[in-house]
């Protein structure tokens, strides 16, 4: 399969269940290691390095099941996010509530997520739909210009799912998104351009009208999705 | 967001009463046991702290933390008995522990952090058994089953300080183990202290966060080391011998058994281990032969009803306490209190009797809580499983009681937080609490939530 995602677009892919959206994601963000193949970000070959050094240069991921700290307080959940983008590192010589940019970034994004009266509140015992938030949160919070999103909406009620869509909207301003998603009201209000795997294969990549007009994509997905729907 | 200062009034208050504490220790408890007791007491919280680095910090079971412990131990005391060629001042003997135990770390953390969880906890119980099996090996650096003595008074010293007085040696402890756990404190609260709590949480996610969980418990295990080093030169220092004993299997079940009795949940839970388990151990070793029955029996009830060990009790109460409700949990507490102690006495009843029909051969009566009886005797064995049996159902109900005062409690303090409008504490009381004390969670609960 060969997919190009363009600097600063909303890209999402669809595919039937099994077709390999979240292996892709793995792969990607070398959660898995591909036996051959080549992966690019920014025209450098990041096809072998590890998932911290591929976060390292400026790519962060969600999860599609929820992939939190549970015991830390929301607070520390997005500061962990921040930490090595600020080139905190490994310092034991610092306090880390003494780091203000850490302090401040985080709370910005907590601010963003809806989540301030939840800032001091394990992450473990939150509602389903604060994790989720909280899951973009944390990929979102060292500021990364590409952003992987498996699923964000999965399992959420229609509110919930507007309420990520507009947080989505909100944070992944001027950086280029990449999202695996279920939904197609999702998909195709947000997406700027669509890729369509099926089988490990890209079938079709397009602007939403151009996938939607597509035979072959209707034939092998949407028909049966709209179907669904 | 205001940086939070750095010395706070109740910083200032807490840290100042733990150094009084030490201060003032011996001149209460002056009597030479009391005082050695208290030296013990002190080297045993230095290494608990450290080994709580490792299982309440970044969620790593050792089996084998006497390793550094041992080795520092013995490092100090060949530092000690090198004085002539390499004088070191006493005073600064226990770093010497420190950086052995450090160097340790670099070697034995590079090949057992690479992976954490059931791999971690087995190769570190090989790597102690591989350090126990040497020490037999090497007699010149281990010196055998007499172990390798040292004299710590090497010369008039500075001040008259010689620590030929135990009254000095506990000084000396008092001083690197204020300077260690205000160390292993403040490490706690650095980004790397913080990022090994994600790594304990949640090794895989911690990596898409721009972190090597490797390089994390590599980290955190060589300064554990460390301290765990600096707690085996004190003991060198202050037993003036150190034997196989030190780094054996043993001494790793003993720092294990104080950090999860104490609390691994709380910064302070394994002082409150090393304290108690240090008494118990030699109050309870000179009453009777049956001791590490008891503390076996001890450490299966403390991880069965309190897995999150003494801290956690206190937590919980701080909180029904600051509310002013301790008042209603109290009577069913005392209610619990007299069949506990009927179960305890019936337990006790048994082990003895049972002990001494092994060992006193010929004899036919024994002293029991004051009374004379025969072990052999159907009475009093009736008599034990009767108080067991009857004291163990009574105690059911009481902890039922128990239950219900707690359900009270704990409805009364959400209505209160949210009536305050403070949504930060409104989370069911009982669900932060087994997040906090939970052992190894591994991230496994935010996992199954989305199942």
């Amino acid at each position: 399969m060969n997919l190009e995602v363009r600097a600063g677009e909303r890209h999402a892919i669809i595919g039937p269940n099994g077709a390999g959206k979240s292996t892709l994601f793995n792969l990607v963000s070398a959660l898995f290691h591909p036996t051959r193949g080549r992966i690019e970000l920014k025209g450098e070959d990041i096809t072998h390095l590890k998932p911290y050094e591929i976060n390292r240069k400026g790519l962060s991921r969600s999860f599609q099941l929820t992939n939190i700290f549970p015991r830390l307080t929301v607070f520390d959940n997005v500061r962990c996010g921040v930490l090595w983008s600020l080139g905190y590192r490994y310092s034991i010589w610092r306090r880390i509530s003494a780091l203000r940019n850490a302090a401040d970034r985080a709370d910005e994004v907590i601010d963003q997520l809806g989540l301030k009266r939840r800032r001091n509140t394990p992450a473990g015992v939150l509602s389903y739909a604060e994790q989720r938030a909280l899951e973009i949160g944390i990929t979102i919070a060292s500021g990364a210009d590409v952003i992987l999103l498996d699923e964000p909406t999965a399992g959420m009620s229609r509110s919930e799912t507007d309420e990520v869509v507009a947080l989505i909207r909100r944070v992944t301003h001027g950086k280029t998104l990449v999202m695996v998603e279920h939904d197609m009201g999702v998909v195709f209000g947000l997406a700027d351009r669509i890729s369509v795997l099926v089988y490990g294969q890209i079938i079709a990549t397009g602007s939403p009208a151009e996938i939607r007009a597509n035979p072959t994509v209707q034939e092998a997905y949407l028909g049966k999705s709209f179907a669904h729907a | 967001m205001i940086t939070p200062p750095l010395v706070t009034r109740r910083r200032l208050a807490v840290w100042g009463a733990f150094l009084a504490m030490l201060i003032a220790g011996p001149l209460i408890f002056n009597k030479g046991f009391a005082l050695s007791l208290l030296c013990q007491i002190g080297i045993m919280t230095v290494f608990a702290l450290s080994y709580n680095m490792l299982l309440g910090h970044t969620g790593l079971l050792s089996f084998g933390h006497a390793v550094y412990y041992g080795l520092g131990a013995f490092s100090t005391v060949h530092a000690l008995n090198m004085h002539a060629a390499l004088p070191i001042p006493v005073t600064l003997l226990p770093l010497v522990g420190g950086v052995a135990g450090l160097a340790l770390g670099v070697i034995f953390g590079y090949v057992s952090t690479k992976k954490a969880g059931t791999t971690f906890s087995m190769i570190s119980l090989g790597i102690g058994e591989m350090v126990a099996a040497m020490s037999l090996m090497f007699p010149a650096f281990f010196g055998g089953e007499g172990g390798i003595s040292g004299n710590r008074v090497t010369g008039a010293g500075l001040f008259g300080i010689t620590y030929g007085p135990q009254r000095q040696m506990y000084y000396l402890i008092a001083g690197w183990g204020f300077l260690s756990v205000l160390a292993m404190y403040a490490l706690s609260e650095t980004p790397l202290g913080r990022m090994a709590n994600a790594v304990r949480d949640n090794p895989e996610r911690s990596q898409f966060v721009g972190y090597n969980p490797q390089r994390v418990r590599f980290l955190m295990l060589v300064l554990s080391g460390f301290f765990a080093g600096v707690a085996g030169g004190l003991a060198a220092l202050n037993y003036e011998i150190v034997t196989a004993e030190t780094l054996s299997a043993h001494t790793s079940g003993a720092v294990i058994l104080m950090a999860v009795v104490g609390g691994v949940g709380q910064y302070y839970g394994p002082i409150i281990g090393a304290a108690l388990i240090t008494v118990l151990q030699i109050a309870v070793s000179s009453v009777t032969q049956a001791w590490m029955l008891y503390f076996g029996l001890f450490f299966v009830g403390m991880v069965l009803y309190v897995p999150g060990g003494i801290a956690s009790i206190i937590v919980r109460h701080e909180r029904v306490w600051s509310a002013g409700l301790l008042r209603r949990l109290v009577p069913t507490y005392l209610l619990a209190t007299v069949p506990a102690l009927v179960m305890t006495a019936g337990v006790v009843a048994m082990v003895e009797m049972a002990y001494a029909i092994v060992d006193s051969i010929g004899y036919t009566t024994m002293r029991l809580f004051g009374v004379l009886l025969n072990p052999k005797g159907l009475g009093p064995w009736a008599g034990a499983v009767l108080a067991l049996v009857v004291s163990a159902l009574l105690l059911r109900l009481a902890a039922r009681a128990i239950g219900a005062r707690w359900q009270d409690v704990n409805t009364e303090l959400l209505t209160r937080e949210k009536s305050h409008g403070d949504d930060a504490g409104a989370a069911p009381v009982r669900g932060v609490e087994e997040l906090r004390t939970g052992v190894d969670h591994q991230g496994s609960e935010s996992r199954s939530t989305s199942g």
